[in-house]
């Protein structure tokens, strides 16, 4: 694992900050009532796979919890776990998808996309449910509906938005390899 | 603009008691009402933070709305909670005394009743405390106190970061939001579906951009003076717990320590009063 350096302190710090705004911003989905696209999703998924597990497990766990706090004034930590959880899977991939170093393209793109439909399920379909189940003693058929749910807002938002923010950043970032030849 | 919950400088005992003993007190609390489901012992919390909540002198005024959008939550909660699963009271508690029957298999019981009202009081015991929590406690020092339980230093700093910069990235956030809704991108419930994930991106991402031009700023000018040169470091607004703290986290502790035993004395967490 990366060792904790000051770039990845601030980044968690910023990016913890960045998610609590963001909790703000969220997409309804029409034709299922109370579930919406949560943009913040997208952020922390992106901030993962640039910057690596530690990041994506703090940004996660904190921005979740402060997020929930500061905006609906109470923490559902059955849900804040998957979070972190989540972060930290798809940071195990930050060099694999080589985000910063501006090679993000192709395979990679679709690495991914296979890692956040995984880490997603893992976070909202078991760990969630299963974590409401045993804390909060609610109805298992409730729970499991309402994280695939979760866990297909979380699919199609981090598909598009997660997508074109680590394509788009990998624009800006690339460094080595970004000059073509003229004919 | 969203309304957050933010600190407020109050002159009450809650406010002068260090960062390090609210951060154990809301963290032994929210425990404690998390598992337990012994109605006896979340109606005590209950009052408890009732009492604690008028004590910290917090204004109606600086919770009123959030607590209003938690109400509309929790509202929908037990109803889906009913919806998906009438019969889950009755699983609880093992006994079914119908009072009136709806429709099918959805069949009003005293049971379920009794269930949704412990989930309704398990987060009016919690809702108060994340309230005097937010609203007494000074940031900064929240950071600090994260360090002094133990917690690596690195990573109160990054809480001490986002604490320091939601209010700015919030700023950023709401520039950028109207300039783009003033060449008519439009993120708001008046665009379709596609159109506002499409309005969304253009607004988040400079946002987003920006942000990381942020991250690499700030983390050159911590270099720039040593952050992480010791294996420890100092907090300006650490405060030495005095003898109210202490006195606050022996009694938070012992609270805590009956009210798990009340729960738990007969083996279930639940309460059970149809037997």
């Amino acid at each position: 694992m990366k060792k904790f350096g000051i770039k990845e302190v601030v980044a968690a710090g910023i990016g913890t900050a960045l998610f609590v705004v963001l909790t703000e911003v969220q997409i309804p989905l029409g034709f299922i009532p109370n579930t919406s696209l949560q943009v913040r999703a997208a952020l922390l998924t992106f901030l993962s796979a640039v910057y690596g597990p530690l990041v994506g497990g703090i940004v996660g766990f904190a921005g979740h919890a402060l997020g929930d706090a500061f905006f609906y004034g109470s923490v559902w930590w059955s849900w804040v776990f998957p979070d972190a959880v989540f972060g930290i899977i798809v940071g195990l991939f930050a060099k694999k998808f080589a985000i910063k170093e501006g090679g993000f393209e192709g395979g990679k793109i679709a690495l991914f996309n296979g890692v956040q439909v995984i880490a997603n399920a893992i976070a909202w379909i078991v760990l969630a449910p299963v974590l409401d189940i045993v804390m909060n003693a609610e109805p298992a058929k409730k729970v499991f509906v309402q994280g695939i749910f979760a866990w297909l807002g979380n699919v199609i938002i981090i598909a598009i938005l997660g997508t074109l923010l680590a394509v788009g950043y990998t624009k800006i970032g690339a460094k080595s390899s970004s000059l073509e030849k003229e004919d | 603009m969203a309304k957050l919950l933010t600190y407020e400088k109050k002159d009450t005992w809650i406010d002068r008691l260090c960062g390090v003993t609210k951060l154990i007190f809301f963290l032994a609390w929210s425990i404690t009402s998390m598992l337990t489901y012994d109605t006896r012992v979340l109606a005590v919390m209950f009052v408890i933070s009732l009492v604690l909540f008028q004590l910290s002198k917090t204004d109606w005024k600086q919770v009123g709305g959030i607590f209003k959008l938690i109400m509309i939550f929790m509202i929908i909660n037990l109803l889906a909670i009913f919806i998906f699963a009438p019969e889950q009271g009755s699983r609880i508690y093992g006994t079914e005394t119908v009072l009136f029957p709806i429709a099918g298999n959805y069949v009003v019981t005293a049971e379920q009743l009794f269930y949704e009202l412990n989930i309704l009081l398990k987060y009016f015991t919690i809702v108060p405390s994340v309230f005097i929590f937010i609203v007494t406690t000074d940031p900064s020092e929240f950071a600090a106190s994260l360090n002094r339980i133990g917690i690596s230093y690195n990573i109160g700093y990054a809480i001490s970061v986002a604490l320091r910069y939601i209010p700015d990235v919030q700023d950023d956030f709401h520039k950028i939001r109207n300039a783009q809704e003033a060449r008519g991108i439009e993120m708001s419930s008046k665009a379709k579906f596609m159109d506002r994930v499409k309005n969304t991106a253009s607004i988040i991402f400079p946002l987003i951009f920006t942000s990381m031009e942020r991250i690499d700023t700030v983390s050159n000018a911590m270099e720039l003076r040593g952050y992480g040169k010791h294996k420890k470091r100092t907090w300006y607004t650490g405060r030495k717990l005095q003898k109210a703290d202490y006195m606050t986290i022996a009694v938070t502790l012992i609270f805590m320590a009956a009210a798990l035993v009340i729960t738990y004395h007969d083996g279930s967490r639940f309460y059970n009063p149809f037997l």
